[in-house]
Order: C-alpha cells, then sequence, then structure tokens
C-alpha cells in the first residue's frame, strides 16, 4: 500500500493562511489502513485545526469530509456540489489523491496534508516499512524475494557491499542490509549459484528515470467511439 | 554469522589478456612481473589549492609505485580525483583514480574516464561509495545508476571491445585502464567476502585493494579461502594496512567504524607504548604512539610478504604521509622499482 | 478570580470508574456538580478524536478514568488509554492548550472515594490553569461524502 503520515501542524496552518474555511478531504483506502488520513485522522487534524487558528485568534473552519478513495474521480464527485463555499481543499490523500482533486476541480486551490513516503509494508502495529520504488522491471525472482533497489540504501545488485555489519546496514542502526537478507534467502532456496551471476547494468528507462510513466492497455481501455 | 553453508566455488577459467598487454602503467608492469608492490593514499585537499595535493605527493614519491587520489572519500566534498591525479602526475607518483558509484551515472563515469584518459591517467578504483548520509551534504540526491561490479564491468568491456556501455564504438579504441576493485575481508556475511572477491574478477577486475587490515588471524584464514577459489591467479590482491596514531583510534576502529575488526593483542600494545609517560607529556606520548604503529605496520607488512596470493600492500596513512616512507623502508622495500616500457 | 467552576468530561469505564463514581453517588461522597461522566465500556474506547471534540466544544479538562494497572477486562485497554493520553498531551501542546488539561487516572469499582480524591484532584489543577481559552463556539462540523 501507499504509506504516507501527516505534515506537522504548523506546516498545515500556514499553508492555509488567508483561508477562512476549508473543505479536509480524507480517503478510505491506503491512508486509513496506515492511520495518516482515514475518517479518524480527518477529524483529529480538522478540530486541531480549528481549535489552532481560534487560538490564534484567526480562525479557519474546517469542515470534514472522506471519500473512498481518492485517487479515483467518481468517488469525488458528489464533493462538488458543495465546494462553493470553500476557500481550499485540504486533502489528507496521498501524492495521488491530493492531484486528482486538483485536477477534477481546477478552480479550487487544493492542499497537501500529508507527506507521502512509499510504497510499504506494515512490519508491526505503528510500523511501516518500504517495499518497492515501481522500478518498472522486478528482479524479485532473481534477489529471493526482496527488493534491492529499495531495500539497499545503494540500490546494488549484485550482492552486499562492504558496509553490510551483522546483518545491519551501514547507512542507518536500525535498517536490515536487504543484501545480508538476499544471500540467505538464496541460500535456503538453494539458488546461491545466481549471486555469483554479475547482473548487467540495469535499464533504467522503465523507472522514473525514463521520464513520466504511463502504462495503456488497449484490452481494457474504452475505444474512443464508445466514449461517447 | 550465518549457519548456511555456501557451496563450493572454483574461479572460472579466464580469457583474459596477459597482465602486461592490459595496460601501461608502472603499476601493471610491476604487477605483470610479480612483484610486490606498494601503493598509497592521498585525500585531495577540501579546496582548490593546487600545492596541497604536490605536497602530500612529494612525501609519497619514490616510496609508493602509485597512489590512490580518493574520490569525495566519505562523502564529503573535495577537490576532484581526476585533477588531484593529474597534479600529482606531474609530481612523478603514478595516480591511481578512485571513482565512485554514488555521484556518477555511466554518461559521467565515461565521460571523466575519456578525459581522464585523455590527460594520461591510466588506473582506475571502482567503489560504489560511502553513502551520502554520512558525509557534508546528507541532502544530497545519489545515484548508483551501476553497483560497483558493473562499474567494472563497463571499463572492463571498454578496454577489452572498445565499446561504450551502450554497446556504441569508442572513438580511437578502447581505453587502456588498469581496473580495480575494493574488498572488505572483515564485512559481513563474513562467508560471502571471498566470494564477493572471486565476483569483481570476474566482473572484470584487474587487482583489489582492501580494507584496513590489522586481524591478521581472520585475514589468513579469509586468504585462504581466496586462494583456494583460485581467485589469486585472476585479481592481484593489494593489502590495506596502516599505521594506528594512538591507542584511543584503535578502539575508535575497533568499537565505532564498521567492518573493521583490530584484536585486543593490537590495542593493548598500543596502550603499552606509552607506559610510564607522564599523562601530561601529550608530545612524548603521541610520538611513543606513533612510533609503535609504525613498528606494528612494518611487521604486518613483512608477515603480508609471507602469505600465498599477496600482490603488494597498500599504505594508508591519511594526513600522516610522511609516515609511509620510514614505513617502506623499514619493511625492506625501498627503493621502488621502476620498470620502464 | 470569581467563583470558576470548570466544565470537566470524564470518560469512565464501565467495568471501574463508573461503577466507583456510583458508588460515591451512593455514598454520598460530594464531587464538582461540574464534571459530565460519559461511560464508556473500556477505555480502550475512548480516542483523540472524542477527547479533542469535548474540548472543542469548550470543556476546561477531560480525564479519562480506568481500570488499575493490569486489570483491564479486555485486557490492554487501559494501557492503550494512557499510551493515547500521553501522545494527546503532545498535541495539546501543538494545538497551543496546556497538556494539563488532560489525564488518565486508574481506579477500580470498588474505589468510590479515590475516585473522588482523583476527580477533585484534576479538578484542582483545571481551576489553576483557568477556563479553557477556547470559546467552545468555533465547530463547524459537517461529515459528508461516502465512506
Ligand atoms: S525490483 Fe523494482 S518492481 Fe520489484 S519490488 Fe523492487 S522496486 Fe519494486
Ligand atoms: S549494507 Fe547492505 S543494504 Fe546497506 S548499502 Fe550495503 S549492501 Fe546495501
Amino acid at each position: 500500500m501507499i504509506v504516507a503520515e501527516q505534515k506537522p501542524l504548523n506546516e498545515i496552518k500556514s499553508m492555509l493562511k488567508g483561508c477562512k474555511k476549508v473543505l479536509a478531504v480524507g480517503c478510505g483506502t491506503c491512508v486509513t489502513v496506515c492511520f495518516a488520513g482515514g475518517r479518524q485522522e480527518v477529524g483529529v487534524l480538522s478540530a486541531s485545526l480549528r481549535m489552532s487558528t481560534d487560538l490564534d485568534g484567526d480562525v479557519v473552519n474546517v469542515d470534514e469530509a472522506i471519500v473512498q478513495r481518492q485517487c479515483e474521480a467518481e468517488y469525488n464527485a458528489p464533493l462538488e456540489a458543495g465546494l462553493d463555499e470553500y476557500d481550499a481543499i485540504l486533502s489528507l490523500g496521498c501524492g495521488v489523491g491530493v492531484q486528482s482533486l486538483a485536477q477534477q476541480f481546477p478552480e479550487k486551490r487544493v492542499l497537501p496534508a500529508l507527506n507521502t513516503k512509499f510504497m510499504g509494508y506494515p512490519a508491526e502495529h505503528g510500523v511501516w516499512e518500504e517495499r518497492c520504488q515501481g522500478c518498472g522491471n522486478c528482479v524479485l525472482h532473481l534477489t529471493g524475494g526482496i527488493c534491492p533497489v529499495s531495500r539497499c540504501a545503494k540500490s546494488l545488485f549484485n550482492g552486499p557491499c562492504g558496509g553490510s555489519q551483522a546483518g545491519i546496514c551501514e547507512v542507518d542502526a536500525t535498517t536490515e542490509c536487504a543484501w545480508h537478507l538476499i544471500c540467505e534467502n538464496q541460500l535456503k532456496l538453494g539458488l546461491f549459484d545466481e549471486m555469483m551471476e554479475v547482473q548487467p547494468a540495469k535499464d533504467w528507462s522503465s523507472a522514473r528515470d525514463g521520464g513520466h510513466r504511463r502504462i495503456i492497455r488497449e484490452d481494457v481501455r474504452i475505444p474512443d467511439e464508445e466514449k461517447a | 554469522m550465518s549457519t548456511m553453508k555456501y557451496p563450493a566455488f572454483t574461479m572460472p577459467e579466464s580469457n583474459a589478456r596477459p597482465m602486461s598487454e592490459r595496460c601501461d602503467s608502472n603499476l601493471t608492469r610491476l604487477l605483470a612481473a610479480d612483484e610486490f608492490v606498494v601503493t598509497g593514499e592521498l585525500g585531495p585537499p577540501k579546496g582548490h589549492d593546487a600545492e596541497e595535493v604536490r605536497k602530500k605527493a612529494r612525501m609519497l614519491l619514490g616510496s609508493v609505485d602509485a597512489a590512490n587520489v580518493t574520490d569525495n572519500q566519505a562523502a564529503v566534498v573535495r577537490m576532484s580525483s581526476i585533477a588531484a591525479g593529474l597534479i600529482m602526475m606531474n609530481e612523478g607518483v603514478e595516480p591511481i583514480i578512485q571513482m565512485t558509484c554514488r555521484d556518477r551515472n555511466r554518461l559521467a563515469m565515461q565521460a571523466d574516464l575519456l578525459g581522464a584518459y585523455a590527460l594520461g591517467i591510466r588506473n582506475l578504483l571502482c567503489l560504489s561509495g560511502d553513502h551520502q548520509s554520512h558525509g557534508n551534504h546528507p541532502g544530497a540526491k545519489n545515484v548508483h545508476d551501476l553497483d560497483s561490479m558493473q562499474f567494472l564491468r563497463m571499463v572492463s568491456d571498454m578496454r577489452e571491445e572498445g565499446k561504450f556501455q551502450c554497446g556504441e564504438e569508442i572513438s580511437g579504441g578502447g581505453l587502456q585502464l588498469l581496473v580495480g576493485g575494493a574488498a572488505n575481508p572483515f564485512a559481513d556475511p563474513a562467508e560471502w567476502r571471498p566470494y564477493r572477491l572471486a565476483k569483481k574478477g570476474i566482473a572484470g577486475a584487474d587487482f583489489v585493494q582492501t580494507q584496513l587490515v590489522y586481524d591478521m588471524e581472520c585475514f589468513r584464514e579469509y586468504m585462504k579461502r581466496v586462494v583456494d577459489m583460485g581467485v589469486a591467479e585472476q585479481v592481484k590482491i593489494i593489502v590495506g594496512v596502516g599505521p594506528l596514531k594512538s591507542a584511543g583510534m584503535a578502539k575508535f576502529m575497533r568499537d565505532r567504524i564498521p567492518g573493521m575488526t583490530v584484536p585486543d593483542a593490537t590495542i593493548e600494545r598500543m596502550a603499552g607504548a606509552v607506559a610510564g609517560i607522564d599523562t601530561e607529556k601529550k608530545a612524548e606520548r603521541s610520538a611513543a604512539w606513533k612510533a609503535e604503529g609504525i613498528k606494528i605496520c612494518i611487521e604486518q607488512i613483512q608477515e603480508m610478504r609471507e602469505i600465498e596470493g599477496i600482490a603488494g600492500v597498500h599504505i594508508m596513512a591519511i594526513e600522516w604521509e610522511e609516515a609511509v616512507k620510514p614505513i617502506a623502508e623499514a619493511a625492506g622495500l625501498l627503493p621502488r622499482p621502476i620498470m620502464e616500457v | 478570580m470569581t467563583s470558576f467552576e470548570p466544565e470537566i468530561v470524564a470518560f469512565c469505564c464501565r467495568h471501574c470508574a463508573y461503577s466507583a463514581a456510583d458508588l460515591a453517588g451512593g455514598g454520598r461522597i460530594s464531587y464538582s456538580p461540574s464534571v459530565k461522566i460519559v461511560e464508556l465500556p473500556c477505555t480502550g474506547r475512548a480516542n483523540a478524536l472524542e477527547i479533542l471534540h469535548a474540548m472543542e466544544k469548550g470543556a476546561d479538562g477531560v480525564v479519562v478514568a480506568g481500570c488499575l494497572p493490569g486489570t483491564c477486562h479486555y485486557i490492554k485497554g487501559n494501557t492503550q488509554a494512557k499510551h493515547r493520553v500521553t501522545h494527546l498531551r503532545e498535541l495539546l501542546k501543538t494545538i497551543g492548550l496546556e497538556e494539563h488539561r488532560t489525564r488518565m487516572v486508574n481506579i477500580s469499582a470498588a474505589m468510590g472515594a479515590q475516585f473522588v480524591v482523583e476527580i477533585t484532584n484534576f479538578v484542582e489543577t483545571i481551576k489553576e490553569l483557568g477556563p479553557s481559552p477556547l470559546s467552545g463556539e468555533t465547530s463547524n462540523t459537517r461529515t459528508e461524502g461516502q465512506s
């Protein structure tokens, strides 16, 4: 899932400068599951903003709403009716959600209340770890099911670097060395020989390096003539 | 430590040209002639004063066959290794240019290598690079387009096939560079380390230089594995050694530097060096420590010469370059042979 | 200051504090009349949102009263509540309120007198802090959209 966390309250407040009334919009999908932008978080943030701006003497009225999936226009459509009264929309969706609202309601300012972090995995309640960078050409079959692009600080492809120590990455004492784990898994799976193959330079054009990415699936796409 | 067994491995046959034909550097010729080589290290300044480079180069001149020029070492910005290498070359010391995957993508790497080659630089050390979070620009974006294996492979292809990484021909033909990598015998997983060295050889390394070695016992074991795999026949292994400056430094290295082991006996020996010297007499203590550090280093080099598969030593005395000469001298490594073409 | 009688909301667990409050009432041990007791099945049910809403609507203080440590009927509800209250205090500071306007207390069902002591204690703290700077009229909550 997409993992995000809320921006500091003061940063959000400074974004709201000049607004009298805003609509905070949460999302019922990824950011609900990671406790960043679900109904509860929308409530807490909105109440916090109302109280805090009131104490500052320049109250911003914050109304609350939640949509099931902010990254899809259909779910956001019902918001349109009441939007006139708001100076801005404060989105508690991920970056995609914020942009969907911005695209859908171009006459409104849409402000991000969250920092979108990564595609991750809930390692324990309250702890999320990055698992994928969407490099566009998955190599997990070669790496024991552990992603070297997102989990190795240097995105190495050919085994642990000289900084790996007792299973921990040289970059951060709390992070496991991805390549140490890969070594162990490949051994367990009897695939260590693969580790001795020099993996050729990766073609990063499938990743963000290749420019803005888009997938077109003609089998799913609705032909133009049928769209009307 | 892993309890899992690593499978047996033997280095595949190499069809590489003989060492002497790969490059025309002094270091290549000495390695090809099976001389016990000595390399040093020069850290470029955090500024633009060429004289600082010249001064350090002069301290190394005559004591080493070639010297590494670090590339933004520890992710701290310094004078470019190619520029400092050229200044050093003009002082008569042959450079080994270090280059990291952290700061350059494949375009920048190849462009800089063409430039370095045009300037007469012939030896290259390919590194992943320390992560920028430990350096002085922790907010920098890192590159890691290639990893160090892929980097080695690219440069070795640039030489052997005269082609860029994309497959296009290099005008004027291949870059006859001597290509090296780094090896850390003490990093984890420990069992993996000999395999990684072998893999660097497969990727195209002519030589490797190791991380600083203090723990001779561990190192001997590592070398035995490496030799048994048949790696030393294909890759020249140059061992990192360096004089300790004080007992405190020895402890710091043991406790704080990842992938570094310093045996307790060595630390005790360093501590013993200042026995009887008043703690107030700082200069005297420092001199005693340094003398002991140099002595330990000399003894280590002598031991290294007896270990099978070792092609030379890499004496690292960063910010203490004047120590290199007495060490090389006392270890019986001077004068350095010069092998003209 | 003229007699300031703070508005207090007490979120009380049914299994302990709520019964203790009953016991106190039955025993005619009196405490501040402006304490509004909200019964919860467990303090694990008390969340940041409800405490904030109480404050927003003008409460001068919010107390969460749960079972003694280790005696929660749902095993960990009271420790989780404690955890939440601790974090909520940080949020109160960021908002610009005093952190002491909320507190967690632990009481058993038999401790009617102790309940009164804890509540009175909290009321005293709030009296010292004075009335909440919030007017209690900012809220314009509207929930819409689907979920
Ligand atoms: S290899 Fe690429 S696609 Fe696969 S998990 Fe890693 S980043 Fe994602
Ligand atoms: S220590 Fe492991 S995870 Fe960290 S950079 Fe090196 S190989 Fe990658």
